[in-house]
């Protein structure tokens, strides 16, 4: 598996994703420059958490018009795998490539703290290392994590399976104490129809060493390297 | 001096979309004795200076606000012409 992680000006988990992929699952990894158009054929792009741009206008929004954000949009068309961490969330929802909106935590104040995730599917290509409805412990760090979409809209990102994972106290339960920022349904979570882009809140690059709290963050790689694993073996691509 | 074309855009939460800044604002009114206001909704705006020699303006002006100004998903807006 090669990895590609996204350098922003403003990111500030490009370090913690690399570290993740190259010395804890030990896969080939490279750091992609926003000004670059070349993806450097990698099997997964990883936009990481921060503030880029400073998060001027709304967090995401001038970052989707990076020239490299071009070529991870026709990268995620043609079946390729993304993954937005945090700001890299946001900037997935702010280019339309994810349903949905990420606003302002409903109390107002940054949330640096671990949370209890449920997993909601684990077919998917994120999630395949999980247990069915495991409950993952994984950090969350941002201001602007409240996920609104309309009703409507929601209940068929519910319908469709899109919610990956959603914020739950440590027994499973889906509660509002739960809930760290106001989130709709506690989504903090979801992959797009095709399931080969994944936005979260929670950063998982930041759970991958038990020293650090938790590895619990593995499971979403090891998932997306068994994906890679298996897309090589029905030879396509 | 120039002519350039000047417009101011408004940009707000659509009804409906909660918005916590603006409850929050209206709480401190409440708590500082305010208590015949009843709701704050918050926003922003936009001065923008257009040379519009090139014509098409107005659509130009509508794309910029529908592609980076405004999130079409949770925010609305409106162009005045000064």
């Amino acid at each position: 598996m090669k990895v590609g992680v996204v350098t922003f000006p403003g990111s500030n988990c490009d370090y913690d994703s690399y570290t993740a992929v190259k010395h804890i699952l030990r896969e080939e990894v490279e750091f992609l420059w926003h000004k670059s158009t070349d993806l450097a054929g990698s099997d997964l792009v990883v936009l990481p958490g921060g503030f880029a741009y400073g998060d001027y206008l709304r967090a995401g929004a001038i970052a989707r018009f990076s020239p490299i954000m071009e070529e991870v949009i026709k990268f995620a068309y043609s079946g390729g795998m993304v993954i937005g961490i945090c700001n890299g969330f946001q900037v997935l929802t702010e280019c339309g490539m994810l349903p949905g909106a990420l606003m302002r935590n409903h109390h107002l104040r940054f949330s640096c703290r671990f949370v209890y995730l449920r997993v909601e599917d684990n077919t998917g290509r994120f999630t395949n290392a999980c247990g069915k409805h495991q409950v993952l412990k994984i950090p969350i760090a941002h201001g602007e994590g409240n996920y609104f979409y309309h009703d409507d809209e929601v209940r068929e990102l519910e319908e469709n399976g899109q919610v990956a994972f959603r914020y739950v106290d440590r027994t499973g339960k889906v509660t509002d104490e739960a809930n760290p920022n106001g989130s709709l349904n506690n989504i903090a979570g979801i992959v797009n129809c095709e399931g080969n882009v994944l936005g979260m809140m929670p950063h998982p690059e930041r759970a991958v060493e038990s020293i650090i709290g938790s590895v619990d963050g593995l499971k979403v790689f090891e998932s997306v390297r068994a994906a890679c694993v298996q897309v090589a073996g029905t030879g396509g691509k | 001096m120039s002519d350039n074309k000047k417009v101011v855009v408004y940009v707000r939460l659509k009804d409906g979309v909660l918005d916590p800044q603006g409850v929050t604002i209206h709480k401190a009114l409440i708590q500082m004795g305010y208590t015949d206001f009843v709701s704050v909704r918050s926003g922003r705006f936009f001065e923008l200076e257009i040379d519009d020699s090139a014509g098409d303006i107005d659509r130009k002006i509508d794309e910029v606000c529908s592609k980076l100004l405004a999130n079409p998903v949770i925010e609305k807006y409106v162009v005045e012409k000064a």
